[in-house]
């Protein structure tokens, strides 16, 4: 097959065409979905501000059921697509298996989220992402994720025909890169939930057109859940994979070891089908033995594997940068991190944020008992907006800030703006988190129109300090949404008017990768072993207030009523 | 020689693991063992274990459950719409319809007293979510779920309906006494 590779000369990352242009226009369509999902985002957090409450019930709904369709699935996993083609056919350097394949699903992910868009602001469709049953949307709805989700499995198919195609022409010597080995794992995992978001979504789709009549509701829920939240999985270990990514090219970070990082991954694998347990553990449905036991992943194996990446993502930075000599007390090595290149302020921050916020208080919330003080409270949202968006939405945002000039070959405008960008967005953000989870420690509902419960027999009065939190959250959300409408503007700002620059060499063979010699190993490597006392510090920091977090919960439960 | 490299120690997996990796990866471990355990040291010692017993059931057969158990215990009716208030029988079983967009009837229980509290939702999915207690636990249709409660403290409770279920879920606002 006729195809050419360009070897850009800023990053000497090697591009071949086709699987650029697919990058490309992933990556586009995904900054066109994340704009929506921010105008969504903007209309939603005017609502919940309860001095503000700009929509009326109806049009909420609808709005927030684009919220979270636009944003969660249709960003995400176009992005996802490039990031896949990344890690296989650039960082392996060869061509991309059947690109018209990789073609074909992108254009079934665009039919299909416009048509579930389109069945949304109709009207018929406010059903929330969740779409649980018996509330029923219009069938386009449905057939719209399901020719979205059909799309992602082609492209994921592409991703490992890819790998194939890299062992037999030998492009590579010995294994898989740990960035390419954590896509992979995002692939696998991403394969086991599409089937599982088929084995649901295909029949509620026949059920909306009449040809089934039933569908058990809890039932539903626990395989929709099985898509809901392996798909989680495969953002963790996308955004874990750019962290890795990104320490590596900023700092040219080696990991700290493989085989520790490679096995967190595949702990990743072993350990999440049956984690949509802890979606469940304040239904009636299940015993409580099948809830302790998979919503601990089977002994919490997926946490451990988080933890150590939490560990060996910093870690590579520290061991890097004191190789560099920046080995002076604890935190040289940070202090001295290049905070105004926004690829890493961003990288680190969502590192952060990933793990201080959106960890603890998943573990928290997914334990068995302590979920009923949370279940469906806007503690949920507020939990998830400090993993998939600090998380996996800030580290695309910063990879980006990389791509922009290496894939597009454009300069980004603006530099000071994309300096401030990433603590605009990825502080408001989390601070939009905490104060969302202190509403719901107050009891506040998600997906609730209005706090004030008009036209309900009775009357409710929440307690000052909830309202307190919801106006923070008005308040943060909104600079949120400038933070992050401010990325976009700066991404496509750049894409149209960026100074263009050098493609570099074209060729029609692929440039294999070196083999590394021993030189270059011992160079890499050496015998200077170097401690990491920083990241230590960091990551006891974070078990601490993990632990604290953690029994102050069980405080709090024994206090409620008595229930058995 | 770096994360987006081949690894440059063909034999990765011979490379032995810092002895500070290690230990963090012990420490990861057993937190996690500790927190499972957590789960379960609860179930046999803590005081709030949502129950496990719940039944299939259809929205026809519970309302008539609840129908009968309203006719039964009603002490007198509130509100405008004439809501029934249920005076549950101590130590007994009381019923709580969740259906759009209310929770059915209004329940009076007495502090101290162990209720069993049947609930479950004749349309939709609800959510309940006991105020300002907070408690919340999801309503499904076609199950009867029979929660054990205790209430501890003597007040007027609300129970908001925490699950999407339509443009009047923002309405759908029940009372609890515990006298
Ligand atoms: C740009 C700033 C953003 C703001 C201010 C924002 C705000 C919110 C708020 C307040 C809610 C809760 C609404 C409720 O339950 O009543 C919400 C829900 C949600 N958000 Fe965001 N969000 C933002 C970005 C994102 C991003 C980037 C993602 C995903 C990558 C995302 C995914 C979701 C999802 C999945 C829901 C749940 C929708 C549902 O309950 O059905 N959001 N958002
Ligand atoms: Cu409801
Ligand atoms: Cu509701």
């Amino acid at each position: 097959m006729a195809t050419t590779y360009r070897t850009c000369p800023v990053s000497g990352l090697q591009f071949e065409d086709q699987a650029e242009k697919l990058m490309r226009w992933n990556a586009v369509a995904g900054v066109l979905w994340l704009l929506v999902g921010g105008i969504t985002a903007l209309l939603v957090i005017l609502t919940r501000w309860p001095a503000i409450k700009l929509l009326p019930a109806d049009q909420f709904y609808l709005i927030l059921t684009a919220h979270g369709i636009d944003m969660l699935i249709l960003w995400i996993l176009f992005f996802e697509m490039a990031v896949l083609y990344f890690a296989s056919s650039t960082l392996l350097r060869c061509r991309l298996a059947t690109p018209k394949i990789a073609w074909l699903g992108f254009w079934l992910m665009v039919v299909g989220g416009i048509m579930t868009n389109v069945a949304i602001f109709q009207g018929e469709s406010s059903v929330m992402f969740t779409s649980y049953v018996p509330m029923q949307a219009a069938w386009h709805f449905y057939l719209g994720i399901i020719l979205v989700a059909v799309g992602a499995l082609l492209g994921t198919a592409v991703f490992f025909g890819t790998l194939v195609v890299a062992k037999r022409d030998k492009t590579y010597q010995g294994s898989l890169p740990l960035v390419t080995f954590g896509a992979l794992t995002a692939a696998i995992i991403a394969t086991f939930t599409i089937l599982a978001g088929a084995g649901i979504l295909v029949p509620t789709f026949f059920w909306s057109i009449g040809l089934i009549k039933e569908i058990d509701a809890q039932l539903y829920r626990m395989v929709w859940w099985g898509l809901g939240h392996s798909s989680q999985q495969i953002n963790v270990a996308a955004h874990v994979s750019v962290w890795y990514l990104t320490a590596a090219v900023i700092f040219g970070a080696k990991p700290l070891s493989e085989k520790v990082s490679r096995f967190a991954f595949l702990l990743y694998i072993l350990f999440l089908q049956l984690a949509s347990a802890h979606h469940l553990l304040s239904d009636p449905g299940m015993s409580a033995e099948w809830k302790v036991l998979n919503t601990s992943y089977f002994m919490y194996f997926a946490v451990m594997a988080s933890m150590i990446h939490g560990f060996t993502v910093p870690g590579a930075i520290e061991a890097a940068q004191r190789r560099k000599g920046y080995t002076n007390g604890l935190f040289e090595w940070l202090r001295k991190a290049p905070w105004g290149n926004p690829v890493f302020s961003g990288m680190f921050i969502s590192l952060v944020s990933f793990g201080f916020l959106g960890g603890i208080s998943g573990v928290v919330l997914g334990t068995e008992q302590i979920n009923m003080l949370m279940h469906n409270t806007f503690y949920v949202p507020g939990h998830f907006h400090t993993t998939v968006v600090t998380g996996t939405t800030l580290a695309f945002m910063a990879i980006t800030y990389l791509l922009v000039p290496v894939l597009f070959r454009r300069e980004m405008i603006l530099p000071k703006l994309c300096q401030i960008q990433p603590y605009l967005f990825g502080i408001s953000m989390s601070v939009l988190g905490l104060v969302m989870m202190g509403a719901g420690t107050l009891g506040v509902s998600r997906r609730h129109w209005d706090m004030a419960f008009s036209g309900a027999p009775f009357q409710y009065e929440w307690p000052g300090a909830a309202y307190l939190m919801m106006g923070l959250t008005g308040i943060f959300g909104v600079i949120a949404v400038i933070g992050g409408g401010l990325w976009i503007l700066l991404v496509v700002g750049s894409l149209l008017f960026g100074k263009k620059l050098d493609g570099g060499k074209v060729s029609d063979k692929p440039t294999p990768i070196p083999a590394a010699t021993q030189a270059a190993s011992a160079v890499a490597h050496g015998s200077d072993h170097v401690g990491v006392p920083g990241t230590v510090v960091l990551a006891l920091l974070l078990f601490v207030s993990f632990v604290l977090y953690y029994f102050v919960n069980w405080k709090y439960l024994s206090e409620v009523w008595l229930l058995s | 020689m770096s994360a987006i490299l081949p690894p440059s120690e063909r034999l990765w997996w011979k490379q032995p693991i810092d002895k500070v990796e290690w230990a963090w990866i012990a420490i990861a471990f057993v937190w996690g063992m500790i927190m499972f355990a957590m789960m379960i040291y609860w179930h046999i010692y803590g005081k709030q274990n949502l129950s496990n017993e719940a039944y299939k059931t259809t929205p026809e057969l519970f309302a008539a459950k609840a129908e009968k158990f309203i006719a039964e215990n009603t002490i007198r009716t509130e509100t405008e719409r004439n809501i029934p208030v249920v005076k549950v029988p101590a130590g007994g079983d009381g019923y709580l319809i969740a259906r759009l967009w209310d929770w059915y009837p209004i329940l009076e229980l007495e502090k101290g007293q162990t209720y069993k509290i049947h609930l479950s939702s004749l349309d939709y999915n609800h959510g309940f979510s006991l105020q300002p207690v907070n408690i919340n636990i999801q309503v499904i249709p076609g199950y009867e779920h029979v929660v054990k409660m205790t209430p501890t403290k003597e007040g007027t409770y609300a129970i908001v309906c925490n699950e999407y279920c339509g443009i009047g879920h923002h309405s759908m606002l029940g009372r609890i006494y515990v006298k």
